[in-house]
């Protein structure tokens, strides 16, 4: 007997592996960083301040000096990755690739800033970065433990408008921050308690369902709004608000420490939270068991797992995580408006992809669209030639690039969005 | 059951065995009846409750998380946890319990393997320690055998065996009268839901299969030789990648004449599907080239290969052949529903449509309501024989049906039989894809045998099955006479091992 030698490979995939295409990009990217932003790039020093003052520590470079320097490091990642490095290098050279490109363009922005604007304050561009970025966490968090037990959550936005009202309502009512915080929690909940009802119970199309109760929800907040929020404004929309917390000795830590250790009680249960689910969802009993409902439901039935119960469960968990980023809002920020989310619970769920569906990964996501939000907020202040508008566009073309599976296969949970009908 | 018995139950396809194991472990609830275990009456709410009482299952589509490693499919479910109310996973602990049992037993598995990475034996072997790590007295193997390899088969029958020794008890469901007479102790043959009767392994096939069926039933087709003409179809160094952009086909070269029947005999998931697929034009082609009566067809569209004459019975029938919720009569014309007489312009002719259906139901014997009943509602069957009527109502230079028998009624599988028969005779060259090799052998004048992508063997009808097996399991004979390129090849050789003759890989099917 002979075992006929089954090598494959009769087709050469070519020299253009996706890696490589990547790299190419990157590589004409970081030419462009080097020429254009280098010609375009003043003379004068580009500062980036470390302190809350503007005289205070900072960074400095020569403008045309970084645009070209920061463009040559692009370039060679980009040639890095179509020489072909070893798998594992692949994210960490991008992600060295990009951080340069991005640097390369704000020495160029920062140094043709009109004099006495030509400084970029750190501390405000990391804080902005993440108070923009937390609904998306609470958001996409939601997301997260939805669809890894397979219920897609579109109701994201849903789950924080109504946790942003209830929290304003009850926190008025109550004068208490804390009952707010309940509240919201609450009306998360409530608005998941629908979808699971109608996903899980009725077997209604999850998706359909999603978008039915974000407009459920701007019509029942909308018309309490009105009624009750603009009528007496005194009574039914002045909830108290959070006050920050400063944390000891880690607030010291420049730039870091005053943009995140002297936030908010969200700041500080946001980044917890993901780190929490995180570790929930890959190291306990109740993740594993979420994953295999997620993945492979009549799997984890036939080894006497609960699959609707840890659904239900899952999803009015995430009402309550997203209820309370709603209420990030009402209870620290701003007082109540009508459809005052305004979109962000879709962008959670762009980050949620983004983030292939991780909580860190979602986390990641979060702060790079708070990041490109905040720069463009930015660069609209220092009166920079290009369109904000444009900045603006700039993470959901990522986010398409990678869905479109340029950075990695994103791959969701395989019975994401699959109603569960047993036998 | 007694303890350390292996008990077959016996029953064709669709005849209620694997619901009445499911209903055994508590994934079904029964509407009547009762089961006992140690002659208490047992009421299983959930499949939880069959665990407890000792009852543990491998199910016929493995009930396997494709994502997680082998360490966590097992541990899911009865996961071993510390750290109180959080219930961090111990994985170490999982691992030592894995490896217990594996030695145990002598399954070797390796606890950090992610499932979607190992082989279906493999997967398999996964699902029996799985059970086993549950501490199970009864262990229900559904079907354990149909995606294996005969050698891989046998494995599994050792393991079988030692389970026995150490006391557990198996139900063992198949339809495959060798491996049941080559381990069970006792047989039950259950046919339309109903046990029909008990008997021993020392039972004939004959008997064990007329018990199964209700009458006796052919175990050959009948026709006269094949008198091939001109090649029709003609695949030459084609190469392809299935869905996970995995070499699936890699570089198969094979002839099909005018009026022969082609068999393509093989373990599921060897790259049929994905060789036919890309003959239709579902699936593109790498590399290589596909002929049809001489003219180049790789890269055309499916629709144009139809046109072009060749009349397909995709292998899953629900999915890719029918719409399930259309009319039988509108599932018959799905192919040319734009051409006269059937569609004009923007316009379908219902009554065109309809007369056809009426004469198309007669001539195929489909067994239907009416015209109008939606497909969905016809069983099996029937669901295939529309199929075959509406493929075969062209005009064909080429027939290719993959798995056209699978879940189908014994009597509809003769008339099926029949009509691919009848249509070589009538000078079509004819491809057939079946993982069921009496199937292949019954009809095909040739046989290609498909192993990791690649034609490892063309043999005759009548080369013994031990024989095919074997290239099934890509082993070939060190002699000349299976190369990739020969013609059909004779009988058995010098250099052909030694076929065992009641060989339980080497399947009767009834």
């Amino acid at each position: 007997m002979a075992v006929p030698d089954v090598a494959t490979a009769t087709v050469d995939e070519g020299f253009w592996t996706r890696n490589r295409k990547v790299g190419a990009a990157l590589l004409a990217l970081g030419v462009l960083a080097a020429v254009l932003f280098g010609a375009l790039a003043t003379d004068r020093q580009a500062r980036f301040t470390l302190s809350e003052t503007e005289g205070g520590a900072a960074l400095e470079i020569n403008g045309t000096i970084g645009a070209i320097l920061f463009g040559v490091i692009a370039t060679a990642a980009g040639g890095a990755l179509l020489a072909g490095v070893p798998k594992r290098w692949f994210t960490l050279v991008l992600g060295v690739g990009l951080v340069a490109f991005v640097l390369s363009f704000l020495c160029w922005q920062v140094s043709a800033a009109p004099e006495g604007r030509n400084f970029m304050p750190m501390v405000n561009i990391v804080r902005g970065t993440f108070i923009l970025a937390l609904p998306l966490v609470f958001g996409a968090l939601a997301g997260v433990l939805c669809e890894r037990s397979g219920v897609v959550n579109v109701a994201i936005e849903g789950q924080l408008l109504m946790g942003a009202f209830s929290g304003a309502l009850f926190g008025s009512l109550f004068n208490s921050v804390w009952v707010g915080l309940v509240a919201a929690a609450i009306g998360g909940a409530f608005i998941s308690l629908l979808l699971a009802v109608f996903a899980i119970r009725y077997l209604v199309d999850q998706v359909v369902m999603g978008v039915v109760l974000n407009l459920l929800a701007v019509g029942i907040t909308g018309f309490l709004y009105e009624r009750l929020m603009q009528t007496n404004a005194e009574k039914y929309n002045s909830a108290p608000r959070f006050t920050n917390w400063e944390i000891p000795l880690l607030k010291d830590i420049p730039v870091i420490g005053p943009a995140l250790f002297r936030g908010n009680l969200f700041l500080y249960v946001g980044l917890l939270l993901v780190l929490v689910i995180h570790l929930a969802l890959f190291r306990t009993r109740w993740g594993l068991r979420t994953r295999s409902v997620g993945e492979h439901p009549t799997a984890a039935d036939t080894l006497g797992v609960k699959v609707l119960g840890l659904r239900y469960r899952n999803v009015l968990l995430a009402g309550v995580v997203a209820g309370i980023g709603g209420a990030s809002y009402t209870l620290a920020l701003y007082t109540f408006t009508k459809n005052m989310i305004g979109g962000k619970g879709f962008i959670a769920l762009a980050a949620l992809i983004f983030g292939r569906w991780s909580p860190t990964g979602a986390l990641l996501a979060a702060l790079f669209f708070g990041f490109a939000d905040q720069l463009a907020t930015y660069l609209g202040a220092i009166g920079s030639s290009i369109p904000s508008q444009f900045l603006a566009m700039l993470p959901y073309l990522a986010t398409i690039l990678a869905v479109a599976g340029l950075v990695g296969r994103v791959r969701a949970p395989a019975a994401d969005g699959k109603p569960y009908i047993k036998g | 059951m007694e303890p350390g018995e292996i008990h077959a139950l016996l029953g064709e396809n669709g005849a209620g065995k694997s619901t009445l194991m499911n209903v055994l472990y508590g994934l079904y609830q029964p509407d009547e009846g009762e089961i006992l275990v140690d002659g208490k009456p047992l009421k299983l709410k959930g499949p939880s409750d069959a665990i407890a009482a000792g009852i543990g299952m491998v199910h016929q589509h493995f009930m396997l998380v494709p994502v997680f490693t082998v360490a966590e499919n097992i541990m899911l479910g009865a996961e071993q946890v510390k750290g109180g109310i959080v219930g961090f996973l111990d994985r170490r602990r999982a691992r030592r319990e894995v490896a217990e049992v594996s030695e145990r037993y002598n399954l070797r598995v390796d606890p950090d393997a992610v499932i979607e990475d190992l082989p279906v034996g493999i997967q398999q072997r996964v699902e029996i320690v799985k059970a086993l790590t549950r501490d199970v007295d009864l262990l229900i193997l559904d079907e354990p055998t149909a995606v294996l390899t005969p050698q891989e088969t046998e494995e599994l029958l050792a393991v079988m065996r030692s389970l026995k020794a150490a006391g557990k008890s198996i139900v063992f469901i198949t339809h495959k009268l060798g491996e049941v007479k080559a381990i069970a102790d006792r047989i039950t043959v259950i046919r339309r839901g109903k046990t029909v009767g008990t008997a021993s392994p020392e039972a004939s096939r004959d008997e064990l299969a007329a018990l199964m069926v209700g009458r006796s039933v052919k175990l050959t087709v009948e026709k006269q030789p094949a008198t091939p003409g001109k090649p029709i179809l003609q695949v030459s160094g084609l190469v392809v990648d299935d869905d996970r952009q995995v070499r699936a086909v890699d570089g198969v070269d094979l002839t099909v004449h005018a009026g022969e029947v082609l068999g393509v005999a093989g373990v599921q998931g060897n790259g049929q599907t994905e060789l036919i697929e890309a003959i239709m034009g579902l699936r593109p082609t790498l590399a290589g080239t596909v002929t049809l009566d001489g003219q180049p067809i790789h890269g055309w569209s499916t629709k144009k290969v139809l046109h072009a004459g060749v009349g397909y019975v995709p292998e899953d029938r629900s999915v890719d052949g029918l719409v399930k919720e259309f009319s039988v009569a509108e599932n018959l014309v799905l192919d040319i529903y734009d051409r006269p007489p059937f569609g004009k312009g923007l316009a379908l002719k219902p009554d065109a449509i309809a007369r056809s259906a009426k004469e198309r139901i007669e001539q195929f014997d489909v067994r239907t309501p009416s015209a109008d009943a939606a497909v969905g509602t016809l069983s099996g069957g029937n669901q295939q024989k529309v199929i075959v009527a509406r493929e075969l109502s062209r005009p064909l230079k080429l027939f290719i049906a993959a798995q056209p028998t699978r879940g189908v009624d014994v009597g509809s599988i003769e008339f099926i039989h029949s009509r691919v028969i009848r249509e070589r005779d009538a000078g079509t060259a004819v491809m057939v894809v079946s993982s069921e090799l009496d199937e292949v052998i019954g009809l095909a004048d040739r046989i290609a045998v498909m192993y990791r992508g690649r034609i490892i063997g063309l043999v005759g009808p009548d080369t013994p099955r031990e024989e095919i097996g074997l290239l099934m399991a890509g082993i070939t004979p060190d002699a000349a006479g299976a190369t990739p390129t020969g013609g059909a090849a004779g009988g058995p050789d010098a250099g052909t091992p030694a076929p065992t003759p009641e060989s339980p890989g080497n399947e009767d099917k009834a």
